[in-house]
This record gives C-alpha cells, structure tokens and sequence, in this order.
C-alpha cells in the first residue's frame, strides 16, 4: 500500500497553511483515474514558505526555521508542546494538522473541563449503545432497533456565505449519523437570526433556508421540525444548528476504530478539493471582524447528489458487513479522519497522500490534509473485502480510492505512528493520539458578567401591562403577529416533509415524529428548543428552561422522553463572563438531565458567536428524543374538529404564576429585557410527563399542546388555527380583575400543557391527574361550529382574523415582490372539507398586508383574505384569452 | 395474480420506497428496477419515482432520460404499457418526449411543499379510472421545477384531446400553466403528474388517502387490458 506508480517529487514551494494560495489557472487539468500522476512543471508563487515540500527529515535539519503558528492560531506554548511531542519543530504539513486539531472547534480546549459533567452525572442507562465522544449517541429502542441522533452548529459560515453554510452544516451531520451505521430518516434546524426587519437578516435567512432545503430536500431527507427565532443579538452571528436522526439495527452499530494492521484504508466521495480550508476550524475560532467578507473562499460547497449516494453507498457497505471502521470526513477534514480513526484503534497508519483524488491536482500535502471538501467517508476494509466495497462504491457511482494501511502498535505497546508520504517523502510521522487526545486544555477564567446583577433587578413584571378587554384583544393580535411567534410556514414549506414516508407528524406541531418501524408502529418522537433570553438573565436555569421545554414538547406527543442532545452556542471563551454562562449553562444542562433521568448522548459546541465585544445571548439548543410505542397512539398539538359539533373540554395543566420576565410579551411591546426567568421544576415536568403519556395510552387526549413563548395565548390560538376549530374559554376566577387575565394569557411560567378531553373522560381524566398531583384549570371547551376564539367576558377574534395576523409576518418580510403582487389579486380559495385534513389549506393572508403591530392590525383587510394569483385566469380551459406569449400562471403566495 | 408494478431506481431518487408502499397498500406487488438495468422483469406497469434523478444536474430528469431502463420503458410505452412519473418521473417523461411540454422552475423560485387539491380532470386514463372527473382530491406537492410549460398549440391540443389529467384547485403552488397538475399522452397510458399520490395512501402519514386511487386505478386497468 505504500508504494505507487509516480514517485515525482514536486519541487515547487506551496503556500501558508490555512490561506489559499493564489489560485492557479490550471485547474481542469483531468485526473486520469484514482491515482493521480500529478507532474506540475508550472512555478508557485513565492513567499516566505518557497523551501519545497516541508520532509521530515527536511524539519529535522532546520529546527530554526520560523513557522507561521500564531497566524494558525496556535499560542507559544502549544506550539512548544508541539515541538516537545515531536522532539524537532513540526513539518509545514504536521503544523497545519496541529493548528486545525489543536482549535477550539477541534479540540474542545476551553469546553473539556466542563463538558465532562455530562459524563459524570449522567443517569444510568442500559440503552445507550454509544455516547459521547463517538460520531453521535446511539440509544436502543427495542430488541432489534436503536436511533442515533445529534444536533451540530454552522453558525459561522452560515453568516459568511449563508446558502453554502447551511447546506453543508446538514451535510455534515447527516455523515455524522451515516458514520453510525444509521440511515438517516429526519432533519430538524433550529435557526436564530438578527432583528426580523433589519436588511441583512433578509439575506442571511433566505440563503440559509434555501440552504437547509436545497441540501436536505435533495437527500431526501424529511424537515419534521427547527425553531426560527430572531433577536438582535444575532445579528451579525445567526445561528445555523442542524440536526439529523437515524435509524440502525442494533448488530449494525459502526465504530471508527482503525483496527487491524494490514487493513486498508479507504477514501470514499467526492474528490478533495481546496474549499474549506481552515474553513470551519479557523473560522469558527476566531471572532469575526470585518475581514469576515473575505474568507467567503473558505467557506465549503456542498454537493447533495454525492451524499445521497454516499449514503446508499455506505448503508450497502455495513449491510455486506464490509468495513471495519468508518469515519466522516468532517471539520479538519483528512486530519481529523486519519488522527480519531488510528487514536481510537492504538495503531498506526500509512497513508500516501498522492492517491487522494484531487479536484485541484496542484494542491500540496498541507492543503490535502485540512481541506474540508464535504460529502467524503474514511474506511477501514480488510484487504479480502476491498474489491467488494471498490465494487459497491461503482454500483453507486462513488469514487473510493485506496490511500493507505493500518500498521501496528509498536511493540512495547506504545501506540502506533501515523506516517503520510507524498511521493515517498515522509511529510507527516506523528503519534495520532497526540492531536486527539494530548490537545491542550484551558480551565478558563470565569466571572459572573458585571452586569447580571443589574440586569435581574430589572423585573418583567414592574412593566405596565394591559388591563382592559380590548387592549387585551390587541396585545393577542400583536403578540401572534410577531415574529418569534408567528406562523413559520413560508420558512417550512420550504421543506420537504412527506419523503420517506414516515413523517407522523412535523413543523409547527411540538415535536416531529417519525415511525421507525412500520411492522409495529414503533416511533420516536423530536423536539429542539432553547431560549437565549432566559439564559442571558440566568444560564443555569435558562438552560434548565429548555431541557424543560424539549422534554415538554416530546411528552406532549404521548412520547417517553429518553434522550438528549444540546448545541451549545456562546461567545468568546477568552471572556471571562462568557465562560461563566457557558459553564454555568453545562452544569445546568447536566443537572436537569440527571433530575429528569435521561442521558445526554452527545453535542456540540459553538464558541466565537460574538462580532466585536458584543457576544450573543448564550444560547444552549437542546434537543430531547422520545420514544412512542405505536405511533397512532400520538396525540397532535391542534384542537380536533369533531363530527356532530361534540365539544372537547380544555384543560389547563400545572401552575400558573405572574411571570414575565424574559418573556416574549415584555420583548414585543416593550424591548424589555430584565429579570429572573420562570421556575422550573423539573421534578414536576416528570409527572406531567408521565401524566400525559398514560392519559394518552388510555385515550383520555384528542390534542395537546406546550405552553411556553407567548404563554396560554399563543398556545390556544396555535391550537384553534392547527385545523381551523373554534374554542370558547373563561378565564378561571383568582384570575380575575385588573390585569389578573392578562397574565393568564401571557404569563411564560414552565410545566404547562393545554390539553383537550373528549365529553364523558374528564372525571377518569381529573382522577389520574389528583392521583399524579398534577393540578389542573377546567378553562374552556372546543366550539367546532363557531369560528372565532372567545376569552369569555374579555374578547372574541375570528379565526380569520386570527390566521391573518399570525401568516402575514414572514410573507411580508421575506415574500419579496411576489407578496406585494398578491395583495392586488382576488381570487378564490378552496379549503378542503375532507375529515382526513391534517392540516387545511390556509387562505393566504397576504391581501391584508397592513403593518400587524398597530394595537387593530387586521380588521380592516375586508372579507375572506386570499391571495390567489392567476394572470390568465383559466375558468374555461382553452380560452382563447391568454394570447400568443401564454406565460406561466403566477403561483399563489403564502 | 398479484399484478406486479415496476419502481424504477435512479441515482438521486427519493420517493421510491414511497411509491412502492404505495403500491403495496394498492394491492400490488412492488418490484424494483434499477436504472442501468434495462430488463422489466414481466413488470406490467412501471412508476418513475420522485427525487432528484442524477442530482437535477444539467437539467432535471435530462440525465435519467438516457438510463438504460429508460429505452426499454420508451419503448414498452408505446406498445401501450402503464407509466407514471411522479414529481421528478413527470420531468424524466417530458424530457424522454413521452409527454409534451417541460416543467421549470417554480415561478416564486422557492421549493414548496404544501397539501394541494387537485380536479381529477380526466379519469380516463390508466392511472385515473378510479377517480370521477371533476372529483376533488388532496395530494402533497413538493417541488423547486414543478411549473409546467409548453407552447399555446400543446396547451390546446391537450384541452382539447382531454389529456389534462389534473389541475390545480384553491391556489396553484408552482405557477403552472393553465394551472395543470398532471397531463397524459393520447393512449392513456403514460401519465406525469408533479404532486405526490404516494404520499396520502396512509392516514397516519399522509393528507388523506386520495393518493391510493392513482395506484389502484392501474390495477383496475390492467384487469381490464388482457396482457
């Protein structure tokens, strides 16, 4: 495996790791087949790395020579260790390798200290199969399933070059649940964005929902749920996370174990070019300034089509049982592969860099191993099987190439060396476990920020607040025409939902649930929720909110929660009071998983999301997975129209307090910001949780629905508007008088659900929850003949009205001129009667287009909002009308 | 005799495990064909799947069209065998000319998925006979190039010949001409239509169950056509 046909030595110097060299013209020179002859007569340009290829022996010889480490972002005293781990200075190719693994990004320097709680006040499990540290968690479901699932973030590049950013954020865990043994079945994206009305946030948003679409719709892969927030924190660092769930047979579980010396390793996918260099680990480790616009080259450019057969590919491979280990290549590229994959093993490699297919055959050794080109696997095959999976591959259309061996552990049991040759010059000879495990780590200083105290004395709830019904009426009207609260479709019919044909249930219900077995029913269920208010005025327990909230949203569904995967995306490490939030948002984290008695199994950290000194709300995305035995026992989030105009009673469950700090409300109408956020009790959300699943076992349940942003209000209007049913509700009495019904309406407090009971269960229902001790409001009852929703003596809106101020927001701000064409169209809309309607055809709202924040937004839109284009109107087929240029009918705009 | 129901496999497909279960539930026994396969396996009808055959690259289902599979379907259509192409099948048929016209990129340039009603404009084809025409059905649509385009005499000549199999009702999703959804070639036999009848075959799964009639009026069809 170390020997191949072209041993030309390239005398021509490379460039500065990490900075593209000047790109050279000659880039469409063919690859005549895996192994490229790479003769290249064209001269480099100069700079101060004009030495040739960096050898070993070459760096043995020249231990003076100055290296860019600082500019790699390696401090004085890691590039020391380097040097002490080595016992000479680090080749220009083993420099890069360090700088990229030795990263924040990478390595977890400033993170690893704390992120061990996880580990250490982890519950005990007997389903995890594999945990953190692997490609993902892994978590057995029944005898013969288990689901492997992670949320990751690409905050960075999705600023910089939003569609590409995002697009390759869910390339890159989806290839980190395919590394699993997973296929993978869902995605979810938890999206954060400046200030909805600012323009950039127009471009960063559009780019990367495209993004998430244009990538996930063409893997075929289901969008069952995401959140879309915006806050001006954001602004100049939006949050992109991606989440992917899959499913394995439990004996198909993969490790990237590089076990086996003689084993061959192999380079599978697309071609290795020079996008992405020091692309996510520079990027993502340094805070940006304004030479952010330029490192748009460094971003990665992600190809859908190669990953979908990547993951046939690979799904045939384990079926076969054809590799032994498996790796994707993700941030730090080859590095990252080749380094975990021989550190997990013990054993060394030999890899001759030469055989990796080149997009670009000019690259140097250096670039090769810190390119981030996506859509690419490492395997490790056993020699007899290498023809088989080279076939495989070609049945896929998939180049695999092999690139190396597996060679031994030394024989004192000292682990092995990984050697990389280019054209037999050996560029790299590190321990790989050097740039694994030995990476530096910081305890980081920490302090709580200055300004917190102040902050928290700054209550919510000093605020004035509505009192009278009809600012009532106008603070609901308002509040669901926000933008955190308003209806998400523009964003999520963007997605593909129904591929695979297992989505139970997606976006806007409170989870997404996907059925894993078709033979039982046997489902799970996935909710990804955080709060960066909350965490700013108190990460500890905002952190405890959203763990709160992810669980909520997947009891809710009738699921068993059993699970838990976080993003964690803060500012700069190196600020102190950043790396308190940080600290105090994992012990939190690690805390209310053991409180709840669920492992989490893996997760990600984002550090630098901070333009200048202004770092973003510290904000931990946590995503809780749930189980569902049969998943037509799921219970949705909309109320249900029943037939003979039956009642649903409604219940509120859990208690209700006046807390507003933090809260959506005090946001929206006051750009407040201040204050302790709710309670949370964790041991309390178990038994609603529990409550919830054995109410829906029995059937007690025909909707329920999360209480949390915008609080009963937003809750009640979601449900009614789900599937277009009407609700009556009084509000009960010790909340009456003053602005009593105001915070019954709005209050944020956690450990809430409303849930709907069909006539003749409310008594066996109200015993089972005296019995849990889970408190409980009679407050209202479903009206499927009416069609508005009523606060008995306080206001009533129409569902239309309703419908139009909660889907005219985003229209209005992302639409483009498609929304302005639409307000001029009449036409008629059809809303489907059929019982089977999931989820009706919504009239489009947008012929009402006044600005919702006025305390009467809507009323004065007119009759039956529609926004139904047609510029030849074809009522009589083959009219003649249309002229000779017929063109296109102008779709409908929602 | 079960009827056995092709479901062809290209590089990029996405719904044909879809459209299988699809025709599974329909009563029919599935059979998968891969695309640099050219042999039919005795299928008697065949579905060309959704997805995004070859990555879309070039143009969509311009690559698919020249698939191994694709001459011998081209050929076995015309001695009168039952296609449908969904989504991207309806594409690869346009592209392959066994259907008129071309579907383009969706006039509002975003991909959009919603729950459609479609009007069963013709229910005498090979995939529609279970329907009535002027029935009223909700189907998925989802699609980045569904906006269906062809020059003003195949757009009369379609009306006129009764080959508009489905038009968009309650809003048309894509900007499609003359709002149609789904056309047909003179014979009845090969039709394309761009939302997703596989997708409401289930009620846990789907929009409704309007979707199983395409498949089961296929079966009924060939009950009726002596093989």
């Amino acid at each position: 495996m170390t020997t191949h046909p072209d041993p030309a030595v390239r005398e021509t110097p490379g460039a500065l790791p990490g900075v593209p060299a000047e790109p050279r013209a000659a880039t469409v020179v063919p690859q005549a087949g895996p192994v490229d002859g790479g003769r290249h007569a064209e001269p480099a340009p100069a700079d101060e790395w004009a030495h040739g290829v960096d050898t070993v022996p070459r760096a043995g010889g020249t231990p003076e020579e100055l290296q860019p480490y600082a500019e790699l972002g390696l401090r004085d005293d890691e590039y020391d260790r380097i040097r002490h781990i080595l016992g000479r200075r680090p080749t220009q190719a083993e420099l890069a390798m360090y700088s990229i693994m030795w990263s924040e990004h990478c390595s977890y320097k400033s993170s690893k200290v704390h992120l061990r709680q996880f580990g250490e006040k982890a519950p005990p499990s007997d389903r995890l199969l594999a945990g953190i540290g692997e490609n993902a968690g892994v978590v057995q479901v029944s005898d013969e399933l288990a689901v492997t699932f992670k949320v990751e973030s690409h905050n960075h590049p999705s600023f910089v070059e939003p569609y590409q950013g995002a697009a390759t954020g869910v390339g890159g865990i989806v290839r980190d649940i395919l590394a699993m043994g997973a296929r993978p079945v869902a995605v979810m994206d938890p999206l954060r964005f400046g200030a909805a009305d600012h323009p950039d946030t127009a471009r960063v948003l559009t780019g990367v929902v495209a993004g998430v679409a244009g990538y996930g719709n063409c893997l075929g892969l289901p969008n069952i749920g995401g959140e879309l927030v915006f806050d001006p924190c954001y602004q100049g660092n939006p949050l992109l996370n991606a989440l992917c769930l899959g499913v394995l047979p439990v004996d198909r579980l993969q490790n990237k174990a590089a076990a086996g010396p003689g084993n061959v390793v192999v380079l599978m996918g697309a071609k290795t070019g020079r996008d992405g260099i020091g692309g996510v680990s520079v990027l993502a480790s340094a805070t940006f300034d304004d030479s952010s616009e330029q490192r748009r080259p460094s971003v990665q450019v992600g190809d859908p089509f190669t990953e979908k057969l990547l993951i046939e590919a690979c799904l045939e491979l384990y079926d076969g049982q054809l590799v032994v280990g498996i790796q994707d290549l993700g941030g730090a590229g080859l590095t990252c592969a080749l380094t975990e994959t021989a550190a997990a093993a013990g054993t060394g490699m030999r890899v001759s860099l030469e055989r990796v297919p080149l997009r670009e055959p000019s690259m140097d050794p250096h670039e090769i191993l810190a390119s981030e080109s996506q859509e690419r696997m490492l395997l490790v095959v056993a020699p007899d099987k290498l023809d088989a999976v080279l076939k495989t591959a070609e049945k896929w259309g998939v180049l695999a190439t092999a690139i190396g061996e597996v060679t031994a552990p030394a024989p004192d049991g000292q682990p092995g060396r990984l050697v990389i040759t280019w054209r037999d010059h050996v560029v790299v000879d590190v321990p790989p476990g050097s740039l694994v495990d030995d990476g530096p780590v910081y305890a980081r200083p920490m302090r709580e920020p200055a300004d917190l105290i102040l902050l928290q004395a700054d209550r919510a709830e000093t605020l004035p607040r509505p009192v009278d019904p009809e600012a009532l009426r106008a603070t609901v009207l308002r509040m669901i025409s926000s933008p955190n609260l308003c209806d998400k479709t523009w964003v999520t019919e963007q997605y593909d939902r129904y591929v695979l044909g297992n989505t139970v249930l997606a976006q806007p219900e409170d989870s997404g649930v996907i059925r894993i077995d078709e033979r039982t029913g046997l489902g799970v269920a996935l909710s990804v929720d955080g709060n960066g208010r909350y965490a700013r005025l108190d990460p500890y327990h905002g952190t405890k909110l959203a763990l709160a909230e992810a669980y909520r949203n997947v009891a809710v569904t009738g699921a068993k929660p059993i699970a838990v995967t976080n993003c964690l995306n803060f500012g700069s490490p190196e600020d102190p009071g950043v790396m308190w939030q940080f600290a105090e948002a994992v012990r939190g984290l690690a805390d209310g998983c053991a409180e709840l008695g669920i492992p989490v199994t893996g997760g990600n950290v984002s550090f630098y999301n901070q333009t200048g000194a202004a770092a973003i709300h510290p904000t931990p995305v946590v995503g809780v997975l749930g189980v569902l035995d049969n998943v037509e026992d799921r219970v949705p989030m909309g109320f249900v129209p029943r037939s003979g105009g039956d009642h649903d009673q409604l219940f509120l469950l859990g208690e209700t307090h006046t807390e507003l700090s933090g809260s959506e409300w005090a946001w929206v109408t006051h750009e407040h910001l201040g204050g302790v956020p709710p309670q949370v009790d964790l041991a309390r959300e178990r038994v609603l949780a529990d409550l919830i699943a054995e109410a829906a076992r029995v059937g007690h349940l025909t909707s329920a629905h999360d209480l949390s942003d915008g609080g009963l209000a937003q809750s009640l209007v979601e449900s009614c508007l789900r599937r277009g049913v009407a609700a009556r509700i009084a509000v009960p009495e010790r909340f009456a008088g003053g602005s009593m019904p105001f915070v019954f309406l709005f209050s944020e407090s956690a450990g809430r659900v409303l849930v709907s009971v069909p006539r003749g269960h409310e008594k066996a229902f109200t015993a089972l929850c005296a019995e849990r001790g889970v408190s409980w409001d009679l407050i209202g009852v479903t009206d499927p003949a009416g069609d508005a929703l009523e606060v008995h003596g306080q206001f009533q809106i129409g569902l239309d009205e309703l419908r139009t101020a909660w889907s005219s927001t985003l229209p209005q701000l992302f639409g483009g001129p498609e929304a302005t064409q639409a307000v001029q169209a009449p036409a008629a809309v059809t809303t489907p009667s059929a019982a089977a309607v999931k989820e009706p055809v919504v009239p489009a709202t947008e012929a009402a287009a006044v600005t919702p924040t006025d305390a009467e937004p809507i009323v004065a839109a007119g009759p039956a909002p529609t926004a139904e284009v047609e510029q030849a109107p074809p009522a009589e087929p083959a009219g003649p009308d249309a002229g000779d240029t017929e063109r296109p009918a102008a779709p409908d705009k929602r | 005799m079960t009827a056995r129901v092709g479901v062809v496999t290209f590089p990029g497909s996405l719904d044909d495990g879809d459209a299988a279960r699809a025709v599974r539930i329909a009563g029919a026994e599935p059979v998968r064909l891969w695309h640099g396969d050219p042999e039919l396996y005795g299928v008697e009808a065949v579905v060309l799947p959704g997805g995004f055959s070859y990555g879309d690259y070039l143009r969509c289902g311009a690559i698919a069209r020249f698939a191994p599979v694709m001459e011998t379907i081209v050929d076995a259509a015309g001695g009168g065998l039952p296609v449908l192409g969904i989504c991207n099948g309806f594409q690869i048929l346009c592209e392959a000319h066994l259907l008129p016209g071309a579907l383009t990129r969706n006039q509002h340039l975003h991909f959009r998925n919603r729950d459609q009603m479609l009007r069963i404009e013709s229910a005498g084809t090979a995939w529609t006979n279970a329907f009535q025409a002027g029935q009223q059905v909700l189907i998925p649509v989802k699609n980045g190039e569904g906006c269906y385009v062809a020059d003003r005499a195949t757009l009369d000549e379609l009306e006129g010949e009764g080959r508009v199999v489905a038009r968009y009702v309650g809003g048309n999703p894509n900007g499609s001409m003359r709002d149609i959804a789904a056309i047909t070639n003179p014979a009845g036999n090969v039709v394309g239509i761009m939302p997703h009848p596989e997708h409401a075959v289930e009620a846990l799964t789907g929009p409704s169950l309007d979707g199983l009639g395409f498949f089961t009026s296929v079966l009924k069809h060939l009950v009726g056509t002596p093989a």
